[in-house]
Parts: C-alpha cells; structure tokens; sequence
C-alpha cells in the first residue's frame, strides 16, 4: 500500500513538474498555433530570475531569506513575460501563419537568449546599449526630416557603422581601463547556485518514505498556476477576448476586440507562465544556459499528447507521463512477477533512467498512431483555422 | 516568387549585421591575440604558435571554458619568464562546440592551416576520439588534461589527467574500507566514461568483496532523477555507499532531490569523480556538504606550488573563481610541454619533443608528477569531503604518486596488458611479462 501510494506520489510529482513546464507552451502553442522554441529559454531566463532574487535577500537575513522564493515567482513571471512580449512584438507577430518560419526564428532567438546568458557582462550591456542608442536614437532624429524616405537608406548604411565602431571603441576601452570587473560576465558559463529556502529542504516523513517538501510546493505552486489560468480564461473580459481570438481571429476583429492586443497579453502570459516554471525548476535541478533544453522536448510533448488547445488535454498527459515513467523507471512492477523469472527480467531490463524515457517514448509514439490528434482532439469550426 | 529588396529587409539585415559583429565583439571569449597579452607584435611575427581546442559553447562549455584559462595563465606565465627557446607561445584558440565533428574540423584547421605545434585540447572521450584518428594519421600531438576510463594510449596524445587506477580504484578501495560492509549503488550519465567506469568499479568490488546492490545511467543533461533515487532507497533500506559517474547539470538535480528524499551521507555517503570546485559552488554548498570526491588535486592542497597557481588564477580571473582537478593537469600539460621543447631543443620536430617529454618531471600544485613512458601522468591521488566553505577537506592523500595503468587490470580483456612509447616495439599495447 505505502508503496502504490509512494509511485502514486512520485508520478504526480514528476507530472507537476512537467505539467508547470508545459502550461505556458499550452496557451502560447495550444491556444495561439505559435510554435515557440524560445520557451525553454523562458523558463531559463525564470530561473536566472530566482537567483538573483535569492542574492538580493540574501544579505538582508533570516525572515526575507527565508521567503524570497516567492518575489521570486513574481519577479520571474514578469521578467520571462516582458521577454515574451518582446520577443511577440518584433519577431512572432510578423510570423502568424507561418509555423515553419516560426519555429526557426524562435529557435534563433533560443539560441540568442542562451549566448546572452553566457555573456552577458558590464562590457556587453554597455556595446549593446550604446550601440542601441545611437543608432535607432540618430535615425529617429533623422526620421524627423521630410526627406526622410529618400535618404533613408543612405541613412541607415552611414549609421549603421558609425554607431558599431563608436559602441566597440567605447566598450573596448572601458573593458582595458577596468579590466576584469568590467569584462567578467554576471553568470558566465558554469551554472548558478539556486538553493531552496531552509523550510523546503526537508521532507515529510511518511512511514518509512519521506515526500520533499519541494516537490509538494510545486504540485501546489501547479494547482495555484491552473485555478490562475482557468479564472483568467473564463471569468475576465480579458480571458473572453482570448478564447474568442482564438475561435476566430477575424469575426472577433470586426466585432472590435484588439487582436493584436490580444495577442501580446495572451503571449505575455504564456510566457510569464514560462518564467514561474524556471522558478519552481530551479529548486530542483540545474540553472545554466543549457537548463531550458532540457524541458523543451518534453513540453511539446505534453501539449500535443493532451491535444492542442485544450488545458484538460495537458494536465491528463502529464500526469499520464509522469506516472508511467516512474512506474517504468523505479520497476515498480518488476516485483509483482516474482513467479515469472522471465517477465521480471524483461521489466528490470527496461527499468533504468535512459530505457524508461525509450519506452515513454516508444509508447507516444504508439499512442500517436491511433489518436494523432492527442488525448482530447479539438472539435468544430476551429480545426482548420 | 521574387520580391524586391525592400527597406525593411535592408534595416534588418543592417542591425542583423551589426549586432552580431557586437556580440561578437563583447562575447569576452578570449580570442587569439588576447591569449599572449606579454607578446609584442614583433615575436608575435615568429612565436611559437600552439592549438587550444576546447568548446567555449554548448554543453561542456560549462566545464571546458575554466580550463581554457588554465592554459593561456600557463602560457602567460611561460612568456613572461622569457618563452620557450627565446621565442613566445602565441596560442590559437578554437572552439569545438560541444559537437564531436566540429572537434575534429577544428583540429584540421589547427594543423593543417594554422601549422601548430602542438595542441591542448578535449574533455569529454567522445571529442577525444573524435579527434584521435586526426591527430594519429597526421602523426601529430595532443595533450589530454582531464581523468578519463582509459583502456587507451595513443602514441600522439599525452594523458595528464587521471587513469582509472589514479582515481576511481583508490577511492573504492578507500570505502571499502571505511564502509566495510555496506552495498554499492552505482549512478552515471549515459555514455562511456561512466559506463566504463562502472564495469571497472564492479570488477574490483567483485574481486574485493564489496557487493553492488544496483546500477542505472541517467541520459546526459536529464534533471528527473526521482525514479533513481526511489531505487536507490529501496536497494538499500539500511543506507549504503553511492558511486556517483554523472557529468554535468544531473549532478545538481541529483543532490538537490537526494536530499528532499532525506537521504543523507550520514547514511548515504556518496563519493564522485567528476564533482570539483566549480561544480560545487553550481550545486550549492548545502546540498553537498560531508560527501566526497576523488581527485589528484584540490584547490585546498597546500604544496608551494598549489599556493601560487591559486593565486596567480584569482589575480587573473578575479577572486571568486576556484581551481579544480582538469585545470590543474591542464596547467600541467602547459609546463610539460614547454620542458620538453626545451630539452629537444626544437618545437617544430614532434618527434624529438615526444621523446622528450617522456620522463619529464614538474614540480605540480598536486605534488612532483613524472610523464610516464606510457604518455601517462604518476600522479598523487586524493580524497575530499565538501565542507562549509564549498572547498574540499582532504581526508586522503597518498604518499607517492601513483604510477598510471592505462589498460585496465580488473577488465579481463585488458589484463595484462601495458604501454610503453620509449620503445618502438612495445608501443601502445603489448602484454608485459
């Protein structure tokens, strides 16, 4: 009994994790059609988010010590949601329509993201800053000028190099002048320290297992995440508009709803949701450049499992998935076969780390064959949008 | 369906343009020129020009980015006391990418375009054998700085990092002993060197009376470990020892949840061959604290040498970086090199210089190591618990430095088996008598 209920438990565990990954991908692949290969670095940039938090409180002592994890989840909510906006603004928003050249441009931009992390520095802020500056601030002067159009590509092709050599010798000569405080980058590549408050450390003993406190904060910090987004979606305005955009892009745009609007706040919140999984993924596992990686495959995975556009779908497949990759990994049924020597090897054979993700994957792609649409297949008018 | 050129695509390309030569620019890689900050451009003219081919992106940036600084201190070091043979070492860096194939370009590129002498290179086993076929057709030199499984020895590459026998064999034989009775479960990354590892840890326990309770390989750069750890709890109710092989971000997820499961090293001690400093200060002191680690070198280790390696890193790179174990072979290698050029009396004949620097002794921050006639390092070995101060408390050190078995003596394929690349006839792999 105490051992149903311990994979019980891990499972869950495991899917909440999973779940909280893949909610933001939910609204922003499962509502809006985007493909976004950024989301891993989403969730990075939520991590990252959570510890520089923890390093502010730190010095402050025992009682905003203790509690920073939750500025954390907010500061890193807003931090991957105004990423996210940014990231919608200039690059998806040009997009809408064309998943393929969706997903590259985001994949680029993963990749933008991660080399940023790495890099980053006092040195960088200021090239990229100054470089910013000069540039878009010299061509919105000369935008100014009523021969703007005719000029402006001599424009661009004069300041363009003016203000990189101006950004370059700046940021060189400030780098040689103060050296290693300048130039070192704020994360570099080797991965951060998160360490989860003193009252998430343990473990709830129970019998002879214990259940990490951890892991019961983020099965919570999970149920809080979708109360959130099932109110937000049903009961505001905002939500109304969403779902609407979503049934119909252009009849909700003759009836006066803001589509691009729409649009950004609805990617906003996709990716706000990114940021709270990094903070909550934080707390168990690794903050480096490469932490979103790890879950993007898997995220996918969740949502086109559980059927795209439908939140229900998601949190059934994670929950499925979890499950049945502890229960393969642990062996949790080995042992019921101890009559059957031969049954039993087969499943102790599949009951390492590696084989289990082979065979969840193997079962996903069986399970695809016969419901490619995924658990709860969307109906009606909106398939072929 | 040809579109004109539009301006738009012409502001996009521009600022697309411009923001990567930026980025570039700012990156702080250390780019070819920077690495020999002593040399004036008139030696620059005729140096001595050396390949650095480790990846400064991707995955095993994370690890391979520490050592490359550990190379160019050595080479500044070497320069500013005056060079090799008069001449200063320009250092041509490249990076491989976390990508085996790109290794093996790369080194291409370094030899055959660059016309290096040499080349200190790799972490990971799959990029060194990526680029073994390379460096072996071109009869060309790499120097290797980091603990590996073995059961290989090339007559073109230079090991100074660890062979199984320097690192993992002691280790077990030290919880053997410390923890006489208790099971092994052993944990690694899915790949080769845990792999191998593993077969080696099981043969000696077979051999020594230890018993392995369990066995499981997380694929690379996976961070859900709770399957594992459930096993781990239920192959061992009473606590037991745990082999730690995972490489890279597993290893932070592993220690955090290891201990959210409440299994502590009071009762779960675990020892690691591929956690050092850096990695420490990424998982977080608390997660690690009263574990253990094998390693030839600590930064902790207080030799003459070790003092001044440490100190002269942190002057360069800032006083919060540490030293590990692969910084320090590669630091190593650095110095090694130099002294058989030296003693050759010729940088560009890599035959003489091999010759030479068989035999070759350093006084190391781990203590005085010898380059062995098998292109191994002697190396001293060592055993450290993590301590408060995120730095390891050395509860084990040897006496000598051990003399590297390349070929591993506990794999019955392997028994029996040596290197010696003195003699022409013995060469990689002979049965010694």
């Amino acid at each position: 009994m105490s051992g149903l209920l311990d994979g019980l438990f891990n499972g869950i565990s495991i899917g909440a994790v999973l779940l909280l990954a893949a909610l933001g991908l939910a609204i922003v692949f499962g509502l809006m059609g985007v493909i976004n290969m950024a989301h891993g670095e989403l969730i990075m940039l939520g991590a990252y988010t959570t510890f520089v938090v923890q390093n502010i409180f730190k010095p402050l002592g025992a009682p905003w010590s203790d509690f920073y994890i939750f500025f954390a989840l907010v500061a890193a909510f807003i931090v991957a949601a105004l990423v996210g906006v940014l990231l919608e603004r200039t690059v998806v928003r040009y997009l809408y329509g064309r998943p393929l050249e969706t997903l590259l441009a985001t994949w680029g931009v993963s990749l933008i993201l991660q080399q940023f992390i790495r890099s980053v520095s006092p040195q960088f802020v200021v090239g990229v800053g100054l470089f910013c500056a000069l540039y878009f601030g010299a061509i919105a002067i000369i935008s100014r000028r009523p021969d703007f159009e005719r000029i402006r590509n001599w424009a661009i092709a004069i300041m363009v190099p003016i203000s990189v050599a101006i950004a370059l010798t700046a940021s060189n000569v400030l780098g040689q002048s103060f050296k290693l405080g300048f130039t070192r980058p704020w994360f570099g590549t080797q991965g951060v320290d998160v360490t989860a408050p003193k009252w998430l450390r343990g473990g709830l003993a129970i019998g002879d297992s214990q259940l990490p406190y951890t892991r019961l904060f983020i099965i919570a910090l999970t149920i809080v995440c979708l109360l959130g987004i099932y109110w937000f979606l049903n009961k505001t305005n905002w939500g109304l508009r969403i779902r609407s955009v979503t049934q119909n892009r252009t009849m909700s745009a003759c009836l006066g709803i803001p589509t691009q609007k729409v649009d950004a706040i609805t990617f906003a919140i996709g990716s706000g949701l990114a940021g709270i999984a990094g903070c909550a993924v934080a707390l168990l596992g690794s903050v480096s450049s490469n932490t979103g990686q790890a879950y993007i495959v898997d995220t996918f995975m969740v949502v086109v499992i559980g059927g795209v556009g439908k939140l229900i779908g998601s949190i059934m497949a994670a929950g499925a998935i979890g499950i049945l990759s502890y229960v393969i990994g642990s062996n949790a049924i080995g042992p019921l076969f101890d009559s059957m020597p031969f049954v039993k090897s087969i499943f102790e054979f599949f009951a390492t780390a590696s084989m289990a993700k082979v065979v969840v994957f193997a079962l996903i792609v069986v399970f695809l064959q016969f419901r490619p649409a995924g658990l709860f297949p969307q109906k009606g008018r909106t398939v072929e949008a | 369906m040809t579109r004109p050129f539009k301006r738009r695509d012409f502001l996009f390309m521009g600022s697309a343009l411009a923001g990567s030569l930026l980025l570039k620019s700012c990156g702080g890689e250390p780019s070819t020129t920077e690495a020999s900050p002593g040399a004036s451009p008139a030696a620059t003219g005729d140096g001595i020009k050396v390949g650095i081919l480790h990846s400064l992106s991707g995955t095993m940036a994370i690890s391979e980015k520490s050592v490359v600084d550990a190379e160019n201190l050595a080479i500044e070091e070497i320069n500013a006391a005056g060079g090799v043979l008069g001449k200063q070492i320009v250092a041509i860096t490249e990076d491989g990418n976390s990508d085996w194939p790109t290794f093996n370009e790369k080194a291409k590129k370094l030899i055959d375009q660059d016309k290096v002498v040499t080349v200190f290179g790799c972490w990971t086993s799959a990029s060194r054998k990526a680029v073994l076929e390379t460096f072996e057709t071109k009869n060309h030199m790499l120097w290797y700085p980091v603990q590996y499984e073995g059961q290989e020895c090339s007559k073109n590459v230079f090991y100074t990092g660890a062979a199984p026998n320097q690192q993992i064999e002691p280790s077990v034989d030290w919880l053997l002993e410390k923890y006489a009775g208790k099971p092994f479960f052993l944990v690694g990354s899915d790949y080769v060197f845990p792999r191998t590892a593993n077969t080696i840890i099981k043969a000696q326990l077979a051999a020594k009376g230890g018993k392995v309770v369990g066995e499981d390989y997380i694929p690379l750069g996976n961070t859900e470990v709770t399957a594992i750890i459930s096993k781990i709890k239920s192959a061992m109710p009473d606590g037991g020892v745990i082999y730690n092989s995972l490489n890279g971000d597993s290893n932070v997820a592993f220690f955090k949840q290891l201990q959210g499961a409440g299994l502590g090293p009071d009762k779960y001690p675990s020892m690691s061959v591929s956690i050092a400093e850096e990695e420490v200060k990424a998982i977080g002191v608390e997660y690690l604290k009263g574990h253990f680690a094998a390693w030839n070198y600590f930064q902790t280790v207080t030799t003459p040498a070790s003092t001044k390696f440490v100190e002269a890193f942190k002057k360069k790179y800032g006083a919060d970086r540490v030293v590990n174990d692969p910084m320090e072979s590669a630091y190593i290698a650095v110095y090694i090199w130099k002294q058989a050029v030296e003693k050759a009396g010729t940088a560009d004949d890599l035959e003489k210089v091999r010759m030479a620097a068989l035999g070759q002794t350093f006084e190391a921050p781990q203590g005085l190591v010898t380059m062995e006639n098998s292109h191994h390092l002697s190396k001293f070995v060592r055993i450290g618990e993590v301590g408060d101060d995120a730095l390891f408390k050395i509860v084990f050190e040897t006496k000598e430095a051990v003399k590297p078995l390349p070929w591993n003596q506990f794999v019955p394929e392997t028994k029996g088996f040596s290197c010696d690349w003195s003699d022409p006839a013995k060469g990689g792999k002979f049965k010694a008598t």
